[in-house]
């Protein structure tokens, strides 16, 4: 399933409904990208609130996107990880050390200054 | 075969009988040994008198009809009530091995002429009902000790808002792999609970710190963080911060403040407050 992407003023929101397979996470960075351009976004907020698992494969991806972004001049919040998935992701040793992260897309919001 | 199964029963009855008769002088005798062993001194005289006439009677009804359903709901019972006052397990162990001797010694003197079939008929069921007793009794302070080491776990990791969106999480005692563990899920979810966006850990009351703790404390850290929350770890005392240090835990991720103060001042920083003495409470009243 494709996901949504908003525009809100100067920022994106990508807000993932259900599980993302493989390619679902592909067409999502690469809409994000071509909407970036399009709109010359400044922030980017992927929101994960109904993800209750993130695999190797997804972290990974929302990373590259985060990287990617910043390298268009925009800043990527990832928001709503659950407890349990942050949980898993230390463990597996994916801290998203260089990604920002908040609470919740009202957070996230706020960090982005809007 | 028959026979032979007649003959015991008559003669166990004929012991069940016997110990009946002599109740009286049969219990004071157990509780004067008792007393000389030095055993259940938690418990009072009177306490242990009639602690041992109960005992006895399910004694002698587990001999008459073999079941030891009701002994082992007394000894649950009496392990209840024995526990939280001290008692060890050598004591009642003793205690019920002391009734045994006694009775015996009586059975002996009144059949001294049939050793081996008054043993046949009354060791099965003497070992039956030490059996019994010391399983339930292990068995009710296994149960006890569980229970504490629960309620310890729950009342020892208390995640309390000190602000709006500031929690501090007191560890107290010893860190081990479990504990630290489920220290991060009741955080993680104190984060999503209360919205909270910084977290201060205390660990001025832990002694001492392993490296797969440490572990586990950047662990917490990390997995804070992806929730949107930065945490900032106060009371590292020196000791464990040699240790960190000696056992190489990569802490460079790690916000430390030396004190709980220092740990909150940092964060209401982080969180835009400023603390501003205000005016003495005599001088508002004025006012008004």
């Amino acid at each position: 399933m494709a996901v949504p992407i908003l525009k809100q003023g100067p920022f994106l929101i990508a807000s993932i409904q259900s599980a993302l397979t493989d390619t679902d996470v592909l067409q999502l960075r690469d809409d994000v990208m071509a909407q970036v351009t399009r709109h010359r976004s400044r922030g980017i907020i992927v929101d994960v609130t109904s993800l209750d698992v993130m695999d190797s494969f997804v972290s990974r991806s929302l990373q590259g996107i985060a990287r990617m972004t910043r390298l268009r001049g925009a800043e990527t919040v990832i928001v709503g990880i659950q407890p349990e998935v942050a949980f898993a992701m230390v463990q597996l040793g994916m801290s998203f050390e260089d990604v920002q992260t908040a609470l919740d897309l009202e957070e996230g919001l706020a960090l982005l200054g809007a | 075969m028959a026979e032979a199964t007649e003959a015991r029963d008559d003669l166990l009855r004929e012991l069940v009988a016997h110990l009946r008769d002599n109740r009286t002088e049969l219990r004071q005798e157990w509780a004067r040994r008792i007393g000389e062993a030095q055993l259940l001194t938690a418990l009072t005289e009177e306490e242990i008198f009639s602690e041992a006439t109960s005992v006895y009677d399910n004694y002698v009804e587990v001999l008459e009809t073999g079941s030891v359903e009701a002994l082992r709901g007394y000894a649950r019972n009496l392990s209840e009530r024995i526990i939280p006052r001290g008692v060890e397990t050598d004591e009642v162990l003793g205690i019920v091995l002391l009734l045994r001797d006694v009775l015996s010694r009586s059975l002996f003197k009144k059949y001294p002429d049939d050793f081996n079939r008054v043993l046949d008929v009354y060791e099965p069921a003497a070992n039956r009902i030490a059996n019994t007793v010391a399983i339930n009794f292990v068995t009710e302070r296994e149960r006890v000790i569980r229970q504490q080491q629960e309620a310890i776990r729950e009342l020892s990791t208390p995640v309390l808002q000190v602000r709006e969106r500031l929690l501090i999480l007191p560890i107290i005692g010893v860190l081990d792999g479990q504990r630290a563990r489920q220290l991060t899920e009741q955080l993680l979810r104190g984060i999503r609970t209360n919205r909270a966006r910084v977290v201060v850990i205390d660990i001025t009351g832990v002694p001492a710190i392993d490296s797969t703790v440490a572990n586990h404390l950047v662990q917490t850290v990390d997995a804070s963080r992806l929730m949107g929350a930065s945490v900032i770890i106060t009371g590292l005392s020196s000791e464990i911060a040699q240790t960190l240090v000696t056992l190489g835990v990569d802490l460079s991720k790690v916000n430390a403040v030396g004190d709980l103060q220092g740990g909150i001042e940092e964060a209401e920083r982080l969180l835009g407050y400023t603390v501003i003495s205000g005016t003495a409470p005599e001088k508002t009243e004025d006012r008004t």
